[in-house]
C-alpha cells in the first residue's frame, strides 16, 4: 500500500455526476483497506452551478480538503471546470478531462466567449494530461448519463486497485438493467487512458 | 458515511426517540438520514426550526432522547425557546445540532454559532470529522441529562459534507423513561420560578467548567514543544496536515473552556497559537483568561472558511511560498441558475416586465438576483419579504403604489411567511404578496413541508391550501395562476398591482425536478434558425437550455432578408418543454414539437 496521501480533486457542473463518481471512489478505496475523506460542497450547486469534490485517500488522512498545489490528479467532468482548478495541480500532476462544453450563464447570454482550445492551452502546461471523450462514448452507448462511468473507467486506469473492485462498486449504484451499459462504459474509459 | 448520517447514527446509538428539524444547508441530510435508516425514531420535518426545537423540548420533557437539527440561521429562529430552554433544562437528554456554514455556501450570512453556547450558558461540542460527529452525539445526551442541561452540537460544511469511516456502535437504552411527569417549577418559567432557575443555570455552569477539565474529547498532543496550536473542529485536521509535528491542545468541547487545561499547555509549549474558523472566539475568551496566545486572528482570516493552505500561510507568514500558477486569465463565472422549465421563470419575467421593486426571500427564487432577470431586489431572512414589502409600501405611500411586491417559495411561507401576511391582510397593505408554490422546499433538495401532503416518511396527510389560508388570514380575493402561462400570469398581478387592497397571488407550478408532479414533461422546443432575428428576448429568460451563438457570411440573414449578429439555440438535452420561450418569441421563429402548444405541463 502506498504511504503517502492521494490527492483526486472532482471538478465539474452541477447535474453531471461529480459527486456520484467521488463517492463511488470513496468507496473503492476504503473497500482496498485506506483511510479515506472527502468534501464537497451541496445545495446551489445543484442548480448548474459548479461542483467540485475533493477526494483523498492514505494511510491516516487528516484534512477533507486539498492543499492548493498539491492535486495529485484533476479529475474534470467539463473543459472550463478543468482550467478553473488548473492551479491546484502539482507541478508533475495529472489532469483527467471529458472533452466536453457545457456554457456558463454569461456565454449562453453572448456577454462572455467559451475560452477556446482549452485541451490545447492544458497540454502546453501540463504534460500528464489525459482528454476522455466520456460524454461522446456514454451518447455512443444510448445513455448520456453514463459519462461519469466512462470517466472512472479512465482513471481506473492509474491506481493499483483491480478492475473488478471498481466495476462492483459502480454497479452497486446502479439499478440492474443499466449494468450491462455500464460494464461498457467502464471498460471504454479504460480504453482511453491506455 | 459523510458527517450529517454520522450525526444521525449517533441519535440512533444514543437511544433517540424523537428528532425534528427544518432542512437547511448543510444540516438537511441528518433528519433525511434518520427518517431513511432508523425507523425507531419518531422523525419529522416541522415547518420552522423553532417549532422542532419546541418538540424536541416536549420529548425531553417527556423523558425521552431528543434532538433538533438545524442550519447556523435556523438557531436565529429556535433562539427564543433555547434560551429559556437552558433554564428548564431536561428531562431526557436534548441535543440542538447547529451546522453553520462558513464561505456563505448556501446561506445569507456566516454567522458564528459558538456564540449561542456562551450566550445561553449551555455547553457545546464541536466534532473535527465524522467519527467525532457520531461519539459526540452521544456524549452529548450523556453529559445533558447529567448536568441538567440541553447540549450544542456544532458543525460547519466540512464536517457535515465530508465523508470519512467511522466505527459504528449498537445502540444504547437511555436511563430515563418516558412518562408524563408534572415538574411544574422547573418547567413554567413564570418569574418567581425563572428566578430560582437562573441560579441553578449559573451553579450548572460552574460544574460544566470543571467538568470541561476532564472531558475526553479535549487532548494534549505534545510533540514538538517550541509550538503548540489551540484548535478545535475542522480547523484542527487543516492545521494537524500541515504541522503535524506541532503540539496541540485539540478541543472537543468548545464551551465551557477548560481553564486549567489550557494554562497547563502555555506551560508546556514555548509559543501557542489559536487557529479557528469566523470569530477569535476560542482566542478571544482565552485572552481574557489572561493567557497571551502569539497569534490568532492576526494570522489567519475572520470571513470566510479555512483551508490548509491559508493555515500554513498564516503560520509561516513571509516564509509561505504560493504553489506556481499555471494559467491566470479569468475565465467565465458560473453562478448556479433556475433550471430549465423552472416555474419561477415565468414570474421573473412578468416581474422584470412590470418594472416592480421585488422584496425577495429565501430559496432558488433568490436566483432572480441574478442577470439577466435582475428582479429579485432583497433577501434577509426566512419571511422577510413579505414584512419587508409592507413596510416599504407603508413608507413610500401613493409613491410606491403598484410597484412593491414581495416574494416567497411554499415552504418558505409556511415557514416564517404566515405572520407577516396576517400584518398585510391586518394593517390592511398595498403591498403584491406572490407565493412561488411550486409543492416542495426547492432549494435544499426536496423535502415535504405542510402544503405538500407528504410527511418526512413519504406518509400522506393533510395539505394546506394556500387560497384558503390567505382567505382566513384577511385577503379577500387570493387569486391563482399557472406560471408558465405568461400572458395570465402578468394580467393577474398587473391586476392586484392596481388593486390598493391587500393582494395574495399564488403561482402554481411543481419544482421541475419533483417527477411524481407530473404526467410527463413535453417534447423540447426547437428555433427556426431561417425566422430567428437575434434579438435575444428568449436568451434573456436565463434558461440553461437557450444560448445564443454569433453568426457571420451567409448565416447572417434571415430568410426573409432581415440583417441578424447571431441567433439563439435550445440544447434538446436540457429541454423540457414548457414553452415559456415559445411565448416570448414574436417571430414564430421558436417552434413546438407539440400537436398543440402547452403552457407548462400536465401536472398530477
Amino acid at each position: 500500500m502506498e504511504q503517502i496521501t492521494t490527492n483526486i480533486l472532482v471538478s465539474g457542473v452541477g447535474g453531471q455526476g461529480v459527486i456520484l463518481a467521488s463517492d463511488i471512489m470513496s468507496e473503492v478505496f476504503m473497500e482496498a483497506g485506506y483511510d479515506v475523506k472527502k468534501s464537497e460542497v451541496h445545495g446551489m450547486a445543484m442548480r448548474g452551478g459548479i461542483v467540485t469534490s475533493h477526494f483523498r485517500f492514505g494511510k491516516k488522512v487528516y484534512s477533507p480538503l486539498i492543499k492548493q498545489g498539491e492535486v495529485d490528479i484533476l479529475f474534470a467532468f467539463e473543459q472550463l471546470e478543468g482550467l478553473r482548478w488548473i492551479n491546484y495541480l502539482r507541478p508533475n500532476g495529472k489532469i483527467v478531462m471529458n472533452d466536453h462544453k457545457v456554457n456558463p450563464p454569461a456565454v449562453n447570454l453572448g456577454d462572455m466567449k467559451y475560452p477556446g482550445a482549452i485541451p490545447e492551452i492544458i497540454r502546453s502546461r501540463i504534460r500528464n494530461f489525459y482528454l476522455v471523450k466520456g460524454t461522446e462514448i456514454a451518447l455512443q452507448l444510448g445513455d448520456v448519463r453514463a459519462a461519469n462511468v466512462v470517466l472512472l473507467g479512465a482513471i481506473s486506469k492509474f491506481f493499483e486497485v483491480k478492475e473488478d473492485v471498481w466495476l462492483k462498486t459502480i454497479l452497486n449504484y446502479l439499478p440492474a438493467k443499466v449494468h450491462e451499459l455500464n460494464r461498457k462504459a467502464f471498460s471504454a474509459g479504460r480504453d482511453q487512458t491506455s | 458515511m459523510s458527517g450529517n448520517e454520522a450525526i444521525a447514527r449517533g441519535a440512533f446509538e444514543a437511544g433517540v426517540k424523537v428528532a425534528a428539524a427544518y432542512p437547511g444547508t448543510p444540516s438537511t441530510e441528518i433528519l433525511e438520514t434518520i427518517a431513511r435508516e432508523y425507523k425507531e425514531i419518531y422523525a419529522e420535518w416541522s415547518p420552522n426550526e423553532k417549532v422542532a426545537l419546541e418538540v424536541a423540548l416536549g420529548a425531553s420533557m417527556a423523558g425521552a432522547r431528543a434532538m433538533a437539527s438545524m442550519k447556523h440561521v435556523g438557531v436565529n429562529v429556535a433562539a427564543d425557546p433555547f434560551m429559556t430552554l437552558s433554564y428548564v433544562g431536561v428531562t431526557g437528554g436534548l441535543v440542538l445540532v447547529t451546522c453553520d456554514d462558513p464561505e456563505l455556501y448556501s446561506s445569507q450570512n456566516e454567522q458564528d454559532n459558538r456564540h449561542y453556547a456562551r450566550f445561553a450558558k449551555v455547553p457545546m461540542l464541536e466534532p473535527s470529522d465524522g467519527q467525532e460527529a457520531k461519539d459526540f452525539m452521544k456524549l452529548g445526551f450523556e453529559i445533558s441529562e447529567k448536568f441538567d442541561t440541553p447540549v450544542m452540537l456544532r458543525g460547519v460544511t466540512r464536517i457535515s459534507h465530508a465523508k470519512g469511516i467511522v466505527e459504528l456502535e449498537e445502540p444504547v437504552v437511555p436511563p430515563v423513561s418516558t412518562e408524563i411527569r408534572k415538574q411544574t417549577e422547573k418547567f413554567t418559567m413564570l418569574p418567581s420560578f425563572a428566578r430560582i432557575r437562573h441560579r441553578v443555570v449559573e451553579d450548572r455552569f460552574l460544574r460544566l467548567k470543571e467538568f470541561a477539565e476532564q472531558f475526553q474529547g479535549n487532548r494534549m498532543e505534545i510533540n514538538d514543544p517550541a509550538i503548540g496550536i489551540i484548535s478545535a473542529g475542522i480547523s484542527y485536521q487543516y492545521a494537524k496536515e500541515v504541522f503535524p509535528n506541532y503540539s496541540y491542545l485539540k478541543l472537543g468541547m468548545v464551551w465551557p473552556l477548560p481553564e486549567n487545561l489550557i494554562g497547563e499547555f502555555f506551560k508546556k509549549v514555548k509559543k501557542v497559537y489559536v487557529v479557528e474558523e469566523l470569530d477569535p472566539f476560542l482566542e478571544e475568551n482565552i485572552r481574557a483568561m489572561g493567557f497571551k496566545p502569539k497569534g490568532g486572528k492576526n494570522l489567519f482570516p475572520i470571513c470566510g472558511e479555512l483551508n490548509p493552505s491559508l493555515v500554513e500561510k498564516g503560520m509561516l507568514g513571509r516564509k509561505f511560498k504560493a504553489p506556481k500558477p499555471f494559467f491566470e486569465e479569468p475565465l467565465p463565472p458560473r453562478p448556479p441558475n433556475l433550471c430549465p422549465g423552472c416555474p419561477h421563470r415565468g414570474v421573473m419575467h412578468v416581474l422584470r416586465k412590470l418594472k416592480v421593486y421585488a422584496a425577495g426571500d429565501i430559496g432558488c427564487y433568490t436566483l432572480g438576483a441574478y442577470p439577466p432577470l435582475n428582479v429579485i431586489n432583497t433577501c434577509i431572512c426566512m419571511g422577510a419579504s413579505i414584512g419587508s414589502a409592507h413596510g416599504m409600501a407603508k413608507a413610500l405611500g401613493e409613491k410606491g403604489s403598484g410597484k412593491i411586491v414581495g416574494v416567497i417559495g411554499d415552504s418558505t411561507f409556511l415557514h416564517g411567511g404566515v405572520h407577516p401576511l396576517m400584518n398585510v391582510a391586518y394593517n390592511k397593505s398595498s403591498a403584491t404578496i406572490i407565493i412561488l408554490d411550486n409543492r416542495t422546499t426547492g432549494m435544499t433538495g426536496q423535502q415535504e413541508h405542510p402544503a405538500t401532503g407528504y410527511t418526512i416518511r413519504g406518509e400522506k396527510t393533510h395539505r394546506i391550501d394556500f387560497a384558503e389560508l390567505g382567505r382566513v388570514l384577511g385577503i379577500e380575493n387570493p387569486r391563482k395562476v399557472n406560471p408558465w402561462n405568461l400572458e395570465e400570469t402578468e394580467s393577474v398581478i398587473k391586476e392586484e398591482l392596481e388593486n390598493d387592497q391587500p393582494s395574495l397571488v399564488i403561482s402554481e407550478g411543481p419544482c421541475v425536478l419533483l417527477r411524481r408532479a407530473f404526467k410527463k414533461y413535453n417534447k423540447p422546443l426547437r428555433v427556426d434558425s431561417t425566422k430567428c432575428i437575434g434579438c435575444k428576448t428568449c436568451v434573456n429568460l436565463g434558461c440553461p437550455a437557450i444560448s445564443y451563438q454569433i453568426v457571420e457570411g451567409e448565416m447572417a440573414m434571415t430568410a426573409d432578408g432581415k440583417k441578424r449578429k447571431g441567433i439563439s439555440f435550445i440544447d434538446p438535452s436540457l429541454c423540457p418543454g414548457c414553452h415559456l420561450c415559445y411565448q416570448v418569441c414574436k417571430f414564430e421563429a421558436i417552434q413546438s414539437q407539440e400537436e398543440k402548444p402547452i403552457f407548462g405541463f400536465e401536472t398530477m
